[in-house]
């Protein structure tokens, strides 16, 4: 059965038109598939007969044990974008959904052999100098997911001690229940630090220091003057609230929690080092 | 939940250069909704030396699943519809400051100062300010606390963490209700709680919800707040009338009680109305000359995906009209 649209096709011809260089695609299934796992093979190699760039290896997860070790997995289906050398960069779960595209710019990257990262990400991730794991729990139908996905990529491409991680959530439920899952995006960093809500890139960059107790700025300069766009500030205003639509407000800073911003930057921190004292940190056993 | 098949968002994938801070731009359009977009898209076709600051590109039509009012789609994927819109303004080769908030906009003699929150510094002969609005808050206790914990702002991302659970929803009109429709096709028991007496959604969305067994319907109450340790155990609610309290257990809350908009960057420049837009006149036009604004986060009623693009395309020319009376072009 084909899984992509002759027009997706078309789209990525176009795309893959374009690569540069080689680019490895390893996927570990078993000898009797998962439904989920034939479907990420079904696709991956749909995906790969569109360019000869594109190298496909499907690997048995149960016999291919060297492999399953050297790349750190420990679920199926799993897929490893890659060049030459493993960046860190997997997929748990199928890449559906919205998170098809991820896996197209994960493939375009990777190719280019450089994620794109602005100067000022590839400075704070230089200070990231032992191993961090990045796990941004999704659901494929969640419009905010992809960026919190691709920003992760993209810092693991930049820096080999980043391993970063889709992990799709409806296949993969213990993990909804061990990390506590209730809303996606949600990154989980070396087990214990999380967040939830995609974050920009450099943001996302201090919030791996942070998880390492490495100094890293407050959130927005100017968090305590004003609530730009999109950005949540916590205020802790506590005056009586009112569902009318309609209703008249007049506090300036009645942020409200959007969607994509669902953390709260700090109120000023004494030193860069200190930790957000707002901040949703999660203790894992 | 059905297999969402394979999304290709190809506007996302075109890579866009950054504004360069030495430029002196004819315009920095502030935002990344459909009133931003047009206007990028005008404005780059009127070859004005444009350049767009935002956080994200869709704005609050990543938050809706389907749009069923954009002239020429009888229905599309919302996200479809902001991945067309994004390839359409990068193709165009204009810089595209991704993943910047703005903290503030001052106007230096005639020209204008753009600082974002990163501490970034643009400048530009004129400024559009297309940042729309965002999620209102109930400001109650545990809210805060338990935000990802159950407290929850996004249906469509969300919905399918409370299959079978019990929900609160918080508000009384079409996002609330189309909210609690995407909580009933997970079917979980929903609890609708409004503030004000009746219901304010269309009476299209409100006849399924109501039909729905699973549903219970609380309007004129209050929420007085949100009850859990670690997670969201229970929201406490006041009968507006009687005072009367109760506690409903319940495993989450959806929060949709209407919009903020995104001004405080502009506070000190332009006269707000009470509920933070930006008065505009019908070409755009602010009180400070070079400033416009447009779409959801000006005085301009109705806040539709399609106005707010006829208010950037508009926004856009005026501000090619005052840069061409003023000599900057």
């Amino acid at each position: 059965m084909p899984i992509l649209e002759d027009k997706q096709k078309e789209q990525l011809r176009g795309l893959f038109a374009g690569l540069d260089n080689e680019v490895n695609v390893v996927m570990f299934s078993r000898e009797i598939e998962c439904e989920h796992c034939r479907l990420t093979r079904d696709l991956l190699t749909e995906v790969s007969t569109l360019s000869d760039k594109i190298k496909l290896t499907v690997k048995n997860f149960v016999e291919d044990k060297e492999e399953v070790s050297k790349f750190k997995l420990d679920k199926i289906p799993a897929t490893v974008i890659m060049g030459e050398k493993d960046y860190g960069i997997r997929y748990y779960g199928v890449p559906a959904g919205y998170e098809f595209t991820s896996l197209i710019e994960d493939i375009i990257l990777v190719s280019r052999r450089d994620p794109g990262l602005p100067p000022e990400v590839l400075a704070e991730l230089a200070k990231v100098d032992q191993p961090v794991h990045v796990q941004v729990m999704i659901s494929p139908t969640c419009p905010y997911c992809p960026m919190a996905v691709r920003t992760a990529h993209k810092l693991a491409m930049a820096n080999d001690n980043i391993t970063a991680d889709m992990v799709e959530t409806t296949e993969f439920p213990h993990l909804v229940r061990k990390y506590d899952v209730q809303g996606v995006p949600h990154t989980v960093i070396n087990e214990f630090y999380s967040f939830v809500g995609p974050l920009p890139e450099l943001e996302t960059a201090y919030e791996i220091l942070r998880a390492l107790g490495k100094p890293a700025p407050p959130v927005h300069v100017h968090a305590e003057e004003v609530s730009g766009a999109g950005a949540v500030h916590d205020h802790g205003h506590d005056h009586a609230h009112d569902h009318d639509h309609e209703h008249v407000h007049q506090h300036e800073h009645q942020a409200a929690p959007p969607r994509p911003f669902q953390e709260k930057p700090a109120k000023k921190a004494p030193e860069n080092k200190a930790a957000r004292p707002d901040k949703k940190k999660s203790k894992k056993k | 939940m059905d297999f969402p098949g394979f999304s290709l968002d190809m506007g996302s994938l075109k890579q866009a250069r950054r504004p360069d801070p030495a430029v002196l731009y004819d315009l920095l359009i502030l935002g990344g909704g459909p009133a931003a977009m047009t206007a990028a898209i005008y404005a780059a076709r009127k070859m004005l030396k444009v350049a767009v600051i935002t956080r994200d590109f869709g704005g609050q039509l990543l938050e809706t699943s389907d749009v069923e009012n954009w002239i020429g789609y009888q229905q599309i994927n919302a996200k479809d519809l902001t991945s067309k819109f994004e390839e359409h303004v990068k193709s165009f080769d204009l810089p595209v400051a991704m993943g910047e908030a703005v903290a503030r906009v001052e106007k230096e003699d005639e020209a204008f100062k753009v600082t974002t929150e990163q501490g970034k510094i643009y400048k530009a002969w004129t400024v559009l300010l297309a940042t729309g609005k965002h999620h209102r808050s109930l400001g109650v206790p545990g809210e805060k606390e338990l935000l990802g914990r159950g407290v929850a702002y996004c249906a469509t991302c969300d919905a399918p963490f409370y299959k079978k659970k019990r929900v609160v929803i918080a508000g009384g009109g079409n996002s609330a209700f189309t909210t609690a429709f995407d909580l009933m096709k997970v079917e979980a028991a929903i609890t609708m709680i409004s503030f004000s007496k009746g219901w304010q959604a269309d009476a299209e969305l409100r006849k399924r919800i109501e039909s729905y067994e699973k549903a219970r319907l609380l309007d004129n109450h209050e929420i007085v707040r949100i009850e859990g340790k670690a997670k969201v155990e229970a929201v406490r609610a006041k009968d507006r009338k009687t005072g009367a309290e109760q506690t409903i257990a319940c495993d989450g809350i959806f929060v949709e009680i209407g919009l903020i908009s995104n001004t405080a960057m502009v506070k000190d420049l332009v006269a707000l109305n009470p509920q933070g837009e930006v008065e505009v006149d019908c070409s755009c036009r602010t009180a400070v000359p070079g400033f416009f604004a447009a779409g959801d986060v000006t005085t301009v009623p109705y806040k539709q995906i399609v106005i707010a693009a006829g208010e950037g395309s508009k926004a856009a020319l005026a501000a090619y009209d005052y840069l061409a009376a003023a000599r900057k072009i």
